[in-house]
């Protein structure tokens, strides 16, 4: 068969994968962008050497721990500490002396993966004397990715460039007092995750659950169509008390230009806006 | 009237050569062109290098951004660039494909299964095989595939491994490549 029809073929098959998915375990992934979607699943495939989707369909349906397999590669969890560290110096000169007139704050991390995020915001907080009032809830859609985060335990091989990051993003300690060594792993401060809630939630079903000064939800919608990004943006905005911050990746957007949205970007070279009120 | 891309990988080398096939390019074409080169540059630096050898706007493409004809695209530095069906650009982090993020292999690949006949595929300089398999795909599927002739190429790895994999591409040299792509419209 030529390699067009084919093609069409894998499509269709594609469809019908995700279709079973949700039918059977509940996931929808129907907005998630094609080309991603389609790139794990291939890949999938040929690790396990089918010769189509549809053998791997059977597959997912009939045992679960094929899909938890699916499920796991469907769901990119590479993250690191002050990643992108700019976005951190922009939240401690822009959004921390905000945060700083609240007796009590909530922050959401979304899609918070392993946990690195949520420690650096952590440390942030720390050293802006504000964890104490602060109450983090991280989620994730992956169980798996949330037990790491709770432990707070990593290789040391990214520890360099950690420490990097840190620096970059105006941290005033040094980075080694947030941790210990030991073997091949490092062990952060347990006080730092004292105060964060660990839930999972899906971004995609689940509705609000909390009402939060910030929210943190960085290269997870890039993963997401664009009637899916207005969703969340929507449950987000909802969310966020009057005059709360949304602070997204560098490479991701909220079309703010459009005439119905309420979010306006307070920092130039970082994606952290901010909730308006009243219109 | 159907859309039309042209894709460029490239790595080792790559400012250069590009300077050559950009040079100078027409700007009444009905094609985007969309390059992935594997080098680590901050910010708006690619656009700007190459603003000026032309008339096209020369961007970093954004996600979900509408892929546009007459427009140059660089993929962001550490982001892997693909192409929705809905011809929109999306990107993602997972883990480096050949070592490499951006991968010209998986540009190339969602390129040709959105472009099909309608994309021509460029493979030059390279110190490794990045863009073997898209090239292929690219083939499969109808579109051109041009390859910059080893002889000429600063590093001749990426091109052989792709003259490999696509028997019947055209392997010519940079300045013959920029004429191509002139001459694409015509
Ligand atoms: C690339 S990581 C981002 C980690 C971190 N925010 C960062 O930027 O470094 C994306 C995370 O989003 C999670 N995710 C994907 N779909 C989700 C959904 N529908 N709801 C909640 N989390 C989701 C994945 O499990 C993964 O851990």
């Amino acid at each position: 068969m030529d390699e067009k029809e084919l093609l069409k073929i894998q499509n269709i098959e594609m469809k019908l994968l995700i279709e079973a998915i949700s039918l059977k375990y509940g996931y929808d992934y129907s907005d998630y962008t094609k080309s991603h979607l389609k790139r794990r699943l291939i890949r999938r495939m040929s690790l396990e050497n089918y010769t189509s989707i549809t053998q791997l369909t059977e597959k997912v349906l009939y045992d679960k721990d094929m899909f938890e397999q699916v499920f796991w590669d469907l769901s990119i969890n590479v993250t690191e500490m002050f990643r992108f560290p700019k976005f951190f110096k922009d939240l401690r000169e822009h959004v921390i002396p905000i945060l700083k007139t609240y007796p009590t704050i909530n922050i959401w991390h979304a899609g918070c993966s392993t946990g690195e995020e949520v420690l650096s915001t952590a440390i942030l907080l720390e050293e802006e004397d504000l964890l104490n009032r602060t109450t983090i809830y991280a989620t994730d859609i992956n169980k798996k990715v949330l037990e790491t985060a709770k432990e707070g335990i990593y290789s040391i091989d990214n520890i360099k460039k950690w420490t990097k990051n840190y620096q970059e993003s105006g941290g005033v300690k040094s980075f080694s007092d947030y941790y210990t060594a030991k073997y091949d792993h490092v062990i952060f401060d347990s006080n730092l995750l004292e105060n964060v809630t660990f839930l999972e939630h899906n971004l995609v079903t689940d509705q609000k659950f909390i009402d939060t000064n910030l929210i943190i939800c960085r290269n997870v919608m890039i993963y997401f169509n664009v009637k899916l990004q207005r969703k969340v943006i929507n449950l987000f905005e909802e969310s966020l008390i009057p005059s709360g911050f949304l602070g997204i990746g560098s490479k991701e957007s909220l079309n703010t230009s459009s005439t119905d949205s309420k979010f306006i970007n307070v920092t130039t070279d970082t994606k952290i806006y901010k909730k308006h009120v009243g219109y | 009237m159907n859309k039309k891309a042209i894709v460029i990988g490239v790595s080792a080398g790559g400012i250069e050569a590009l300077k050559i096939v950009l040079n100078k390019l027409r700007i009444n074409m009905d094609y985007a062109i969309i390059i992935v080169i594997h080098i680590n540059n901050k910010g708006r630096g690619l656009a700007n290098i190459f603003g000026d050898i032309n008339q096209f706007i020369v961007k970093e493409a954004c996600d979900k951004e509408n892929v546009s004809e007459g427009t140059i695209y660089f993929a962001p530095p550490n982001y892997h660039l693909s192409i929705e069906e809905d011809y929109t650009f999306s990107l993602s982090i997972e883990e480096k494909v050949n070592y490499s993020r951006p991968s010209v292999d998986v540009l190339f690949n969602s390129a040709a299964e959105v472009y099909m006949d309608d994309l021509v595929g460029i493979i030059l300089t390279g110190a490794n095989s990045d863009g073997e398999i898209g090239l292929k795909r690219v083939s499969e599927l109808g579109g051109k595939c041009i390859v910059q002739d080893p002889k000429e190429a600063f590093f001749d790895t990426m091109p052989l491994a792709a003259i490999k994999s696509v028997e019947n591409c055209k392997v010519i040299k940079l300045s013959e490549i920029n004429k191509f792509i002139n001459e694409l419209g015509d």
